[in-house]
């Protein structure tokens, strides 16, 4: 464990020294300060809760930038290091292949969540020294979106983990990695849509419509954050989530499921990998 | 003698090619080994196999009596390693990658710093990022890492590459100040000719082949490499009585006599050469030379 966490702090300091940290933060604040006062135009004062807005905003943003940030941070983290020559010394020392990838996923991890937190929690102090009003609920479902978020964070970082353990190049594993990115967040949804337009009406079982949504994360991200409470309205994604019979802890269960077995495969693999 | 790595029939393949084929070998503690090769020529897997980085297809590797592949973790506390061409992260200072390697081998904070003036890693270098370091600072910081928790095996993969002579000699210094304390010490090189004087003893491979083992001594007495002898006469038409004793003399124009001659007749021709000193002007006797050994090494394997 303290070998993890000494990984984990390595991986900080760095992110801090070569800017990560710094420009994931502002990235995510400049356009969720953006989003907020911008998607608050539209609405006007129609009496919905601008938190309940920002947090439909940001949801969204959420969903083409986070898993993006994750996976540049991540598909790097060990084809590279074997690649500059510093796995070689690293392995050496007295650290099992597991802790190396634990730690480094820890470590990007905190990065994505201290950059979220702060990037996020920029808006909603905006929204707060405009002399807004925000309910307790909203302020619930605000944190459950940057925690979503996060997580949301982690399953990516997990699959840049195993592109990365798996591609013999930097480039590759990039490659790789911006391939998933675009299936997941772009090409997926379009091919689903496409299929209920092609079905023509016909009603899909509510099981198979949940296991579509299942297996992609980015879905089970947006079933989590739009499904449900103020946000649902006006996101119209309450339509999807009713029709499909998934819970909250479902969802959730599921994406931890999408962050632990993308990292097993990433160790298993790299333990296997020769020098 | 305390036997620190031990390799017995170890052999490596990758698909059809085999970079390290069959060898056996004991490194024990307070002794300095060299490990000449060609670039390629399987040194630097050898060293991989005694760090558990790779595992042999074939064979048996131990080291401090455990697998280092498979075994105790805890080994590798008292195990150095310099890469060759090592490299770091270049955001971190080489105060931060030193206190991270320390961490992870469990050595106190301030003994590892103690190492950068050891190594002659000047202090105003020291929180400087390793982006603005030289090739000889980068291989001083790598040196100090190694060094880390006084190891029992130090495996250093071409450490005097790209370093300066003075630095060369504070290093070797180093070497013979950790060989008196019983630290195992392996050093690679391509080259046989700066380790004269430095190691106990020689192994040179080939191919994946350990064709030689022992001291520079032992090898040149198995060797029984040629003396080239050269003589200048003092008058150009004499034929010496010698100069016809079963051996190849060759003449050139200015009556320089030379020829090679095997160790065991090298003292009784001189004795007769100089028997008679008014027939000679001048004499040079060449001894081999180290590289002559490497090459010597090289062909045999090569015919055999």
């Amino acid at each position: 464990m303290r070998n993890v966490l000494t990984i984990a702090g390595k991986e900080i300091q760095e992110g801090t020294r070569n800017r990560w940290v710094l420009a994931t933060t502002l990235l995510l604040a400049g356009l969720a300060l953006t989003l907020s006062f911008l998607g608050s135009a539209p609405t006007g004062n129609v009496g919905v809760n601008k938190l309940d807005v920002v947090i439909v905003s940001l949801s969204s943003l959420t969903i083409f930038l986070v898993p993006l940030i994750a996976l540049l941070l991540s598909h790097d983290a060990i084809v590279g290091e074997m690649e500059r020559g510093t796995m070689l010394l690293l392995l050496s020392y007295p650290i099992g292949r597991s802790e190396v990838v634990f730690g480094k996923f820890l470590g990007h991890l905190a990065i994505l969540a201290f950059a979220t937190l702060f990037g996020y929690g920029a808006a909603a102090a905006a929204i707060i020294a405009t002399g807004n009003e925000i309910g307790p609920g909203s302020w619930q479902a605000f944190a459950s979106m940057i925690a979503s978020s996060v997580l949301l964070g982690a399953v990516f970082a997990a699959i840049g983990y195993l592109t990365s353990a798996v591609a013999s190049e930097r480039t590759t594993a990039g490659g790789i990695a911006i391939g998933i990115w675009l299936f997941f967040v772009l090409i997926y949804d379009m091919a689903l849509l496409g299929a209920l337009v092609a079905a023509q009406g016909q009603a899909i079982p509510t099981g198979l419509l949940d296991l579509l949504l299942l297996a992609n994360p980015t879905d089970v991200y947006r079933l989590l954050n739009l499904g449900s409470g103020g946000a649902s309205a006006l996101s119209a994604m309450g339509g999807v989530a009713d029709h499909a019979g998934l819970s909250p802890p479902v969802l959730v269960a599921a994406l931890a499921l999408w962050t632990l077995a993308p990292l097993g495969f990433a160790t298993l693999i790299f333990s296997r990998r020769e020098l | 003698m305390n036997e620190t790595v031990k390799m017995a029939g170890v052999s490596k393949r990758y698909g059809n090619a085999t970079v390290v084929r069959d060898v056996s070998l004991g490194l024990h503690a307070g002794e300095t080994i060299a490990l000449v090769g060609h670039n390629g020529a399987g040194k630097t897997t050898l060293i991989k196999l005694m760090l558990g980085l790779i595992r042999p297809t074939d064979g048996l590797v131990r080291v401090l009596g455990e697998n280092p592949a498979t075994g105790d973790f805890v080994v590798r506390q008292r195990l150095g390693y310099l890469p060759e061409s090592v490299s770091f992260n270049m955001a971190l200072s080489g105060r931060e990658t030193l206190r991270f390697y320390a961490r992870l081998k469990r050595v106190d904070i301030a003994a590892a710093e103690e190492l950068f003036e050891r190594v002659g890693l000047a202090a105003e270098a020291v929180d400087r990022p390793v982006r603005t370091y030289s090739k000889g600072m980068r291989q001083r910081l790598g040196l100090a890492q190694a060094l880390l928790g006084t190891p029992r095996v130090l495996l250093l993969d071409e450490p005097t590459s790209g370093l300066d002579p003075a630095l060369r000699r504070s290093f070797y210094d180093l070497i013979t100040e950790l060989r008196g304390k019983g630290t195992t010490v392996l050093l690679s090189s391509h080259a046989l000719t700066e380790l004269e004087g430095r190691t106990d003893r020689v192994i040179i491979v080939n191919n994946g082949v350990a064709i030689a083992d022992g001291t520079l001594d032992d090898l040149r007495r198995i060797a029984r490499l040629p003396t080239r002898i050269s003589v200048k006469l003092s008058q150009m038409d004499v034929a010496p009585r010698w100069a016809n004793g079963g051996m190849k003399w060759s003449r050139d124009e200015d009556g320089v006599l030379a020829a090679e001659v095997l160790p065991d007749r090298k003292l009784p021709l001189l004795h007769d050469i100089t028997a008679d000193a008014a027939l000679i002007s001048g004499l040079t006797i060449t001894e081999p030379t180290l590289d002559d050994l490497y090459a010597h090494f090289l062909r045999t394997q090569v015919t055999k």
